[in-house]
């Protein structure tokens, strides 16, 4: 039997998570199929065929299922289930909302945010904050899993030649109306696959000053993070949030500037590669997990930095 | 409306907790216990919909230890109005958690059920749309902010990339998200009011629910510690660093 995974998108393009959690389904069954969800979403299928190692890409299209409403969603990915041992998707706030419903239809117990596979059935995953790392078995029938994207790497986009193949919609349920969206938008690189990160904190002490940390990742080419109280400050807006119950980052440089380093905040980018923190209080928690560290005061530090950076 | 706040009591968010010296758990001895931050989100966000004439009680609910009282005592002193609690030493997996919450939500015909988006200590981030999927109910996770509305509730969303709002039939299921509101703190004479209210106990195996474990614990370690680095003098120490040393910018 084969492996099936969520795919993750917008109907226009697939998201590059998928590919994460394809890697992951890989390493559990060569077989992998990746189930596209969606209302025309004809490039998404074209790019989800391309990614080398899929057998099969399943397509399920219908109106109701264009803003991936979880209780649309669920009882199709639920309905196929039986033919697969695992089901995967990416711990997103669209896999969070959609694959613990699909899970609980299927009377199966969902492992949420595995980072390693030990073998089958047995997984990784932290608690307490990052804190702790279990060990988890699981004894279900089929396995529904849902993987932190940073903790695979992706497969490649391209070199494979899925076939696709359509399934029919379940009828609609209609429990509830999409009304609206409101995206941020923003030239940076996206936060969860940035290769560089720039985040502040409640040091920046207000929106206008995050100004000059937006001029430092324009330099660096780097995404924009933040702390909890810069998000609950209003400095930034919530999607930028790192951490424990926000985003969960692993780049290659973590620059953290005004952060404090709260273990909230610690659990969304302790896996990052570097970590480079700038704050004037020597003693602050975040230089515990610093490779370098800068004592000064951060507007100071962040012009100069942009400007050597020119 | 009657409101059903499922709340759970985790360590607080302030201890750094620990695996136990053999690794077959945590360490939880003598550790200070709180309600779930967004469990406290919940209460407060269903105190305040009660507060505004659209719904006439709110129950709070917790599976949970003996012990969970206290948690249930203290939302009752933000404004519950009665708890039920769920006796059970045995720690449950969520699809457990949700099919206990289902049975009172059964019993108690509930229209709108909040809970928090996840605990603090199990991180899963499931319990809200189990319940949800088990009671055939739409689904709000992640919820930024909530308007009662005739017959649905009306509620944004924060999701990767920004915000959604959906608009949810009754009976419905929403999970707080940290934006959703500031708990209030509760005043002396609450808490005392608190006491007299009504709680009642009843023993897991009464509600003969199935709750068998779905997963085995197999073991609990202590992640990789990153070991604190160098502190650099300067600015120009610090570009020479990550130029030349650490190679990650160019
Ligand atoms: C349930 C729950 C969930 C949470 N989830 C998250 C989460 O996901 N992510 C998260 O980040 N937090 C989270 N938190 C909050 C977390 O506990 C901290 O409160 C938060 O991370 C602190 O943010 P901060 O470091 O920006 O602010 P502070 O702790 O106030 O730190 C500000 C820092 O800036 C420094 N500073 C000030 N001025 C300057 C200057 N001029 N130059 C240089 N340095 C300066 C100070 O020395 C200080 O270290 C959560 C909390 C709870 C209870
Ligand atoms: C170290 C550790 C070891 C564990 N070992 C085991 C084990 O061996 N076997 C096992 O079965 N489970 C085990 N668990 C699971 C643990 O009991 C989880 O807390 C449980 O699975 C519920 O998940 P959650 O609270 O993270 O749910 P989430 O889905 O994150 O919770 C979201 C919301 O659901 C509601 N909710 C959740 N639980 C309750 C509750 N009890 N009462 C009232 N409302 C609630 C609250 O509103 C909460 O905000 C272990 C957990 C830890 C941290």
């Amino acid at each position: 039997m084969s492996v099936l995974v969520i795919a993750e998108h917008d109907n226009a393009q697939l998201k590059a998570v998928t590919l994460n959690a394809c890697a992951a389904a890989k390493a559990i069954n060569d077989d992998v199929h990746l189930l596209v969800i969606g209302t025309n979403c004809g490039p998404v299928v074209e790019a989800a065929s391309k990614i080398a190692g899929i057998q099969k890409v399943l397509l399920a299209e219908a109106s109701y299922y264009e803003h991936q409403l979880a209780e649309e969603l669920a009882p199709l990915i639920a309905s196929l289930a039986d033919q697969y041992t695992h089901v995967l998707a990416a711990a997103t706030s669209n896999g969070k909302n959609v694959l613990p419903r699909a899970a609980a239809l299927h009377d199966c117990q969902l492992i949420s945010e595995i980072i390693k596979i030990v073998d089958e059935q047995t997984f990784c995953r932290p608690i307490y904050a990052g804190n702790v790392i279990a060990t988890v078995k699981s004894l279900d029938s089929v396995k529904f899993l849902s993987i932190r994207p940073t903790a695979f790497d992706a497969l490649a986009a391209d070199g494979g030649s899925a076939v696709v193949e359509s399934i029919g919609a379940l009828d609609a349920l209609s429990l509830s109306v999409f009304d609206s969206q409101t995206l941020a938008k923003s030239d940076r690189p996206d936060l969860s696959a940035a290769d560089i990160v720039v985040s502040g904190g409640r040091g920046l002490q207000s929106s206008e000053n995050f100004e000059l940390l937006y001029t430092l990742a324009d330099k660096l080419q780097a995404a924009v993070g933040a702390s909890r109280a810069a998000v609950d400050a209003g400095f930034v807006a919530n999607d930028l949030q790192v951490g424990q119950t926000g985003k969960v980052v692993a780049p290659e440089l973590y620059i953290a500037i005004g952060i404090s380093g709260a273990i909230q905040h610690l659990a969304g980018m302790k896996e990052s590669k570097v970590i480079v923190a700038i704050n004037k209080d020597e003693d602050a928690p975040i230089f515990q997990v610093s490779d370098y560290g800068l004592v000064a005061d951060l507007f100071d530090v962040l012009p100069e930095l942009s400007e050597k950076l020119s | 409306m009657k409101i059903l706040v499922p709340v759970k009591r985790v360590v607080d968010y302030n201890v750094k907790v620990r695996p136990s010296s053999d690794g077959s758990n945590v360490d939880l001895t003598n550790v200070k216990m709180s309600i779930n931050p967004f469990c406290e989100i919940a209460v407060e966000e269903a105190v305040r919909i009660k507060e505004a004439g659209n719904a006439d009680e709110i129950i709070v609910l917790s599976i949970g230890p003996s012990k969970a009282q206290e948690q249930l005592r203290s939302s009752m002193a933000l404004g519950a109005d009665r708890a039920v609690l769920i006796e059970t030493e045995e720690a449950l997996e969520p699809l457990a958690v949700a099919k206990c919450i289902k049975a009172i939500v059964d019993k108690e015909q509930v229209d709108l059920i909040i809970l928090g988006k996840q605990s603090i200590d199990g991180d899963n981030n499931q319990t809200g749309q189990m319940l949800a999927a088990l009671c055939g109910y739409a689904q709000a996770t992640f919820a930024s902010e909530l308007a009662v509305g005739e017959g649905s509730v009306r509620v944004t969303r924060e999701i990767d990339g920004g915000l959604e709002t959906l608009e949810l039939k009754l009976p419905a299921v929403v999970t707080t998200d940290l934006r959703l509101n500031e708990p209030r703190y509760a005043a002396l004479p609450n808490i005392m009011k608190a006491k007299k209210k009504p709680l009642e106990i009843i023993a897991l195996a009464e509600l003969g629910v199935d709750t068998a474990a779905r997963t085995q614990l197999l073991s609990v370690a202590a992640p990789e510690e990153r070991k604190a680095g160098v502190k650099v003098a300067s600015v120009d120490e610090l570009l020479d660093k990550l130029k030349n040393e650490a190679k990650v910018i160019s």
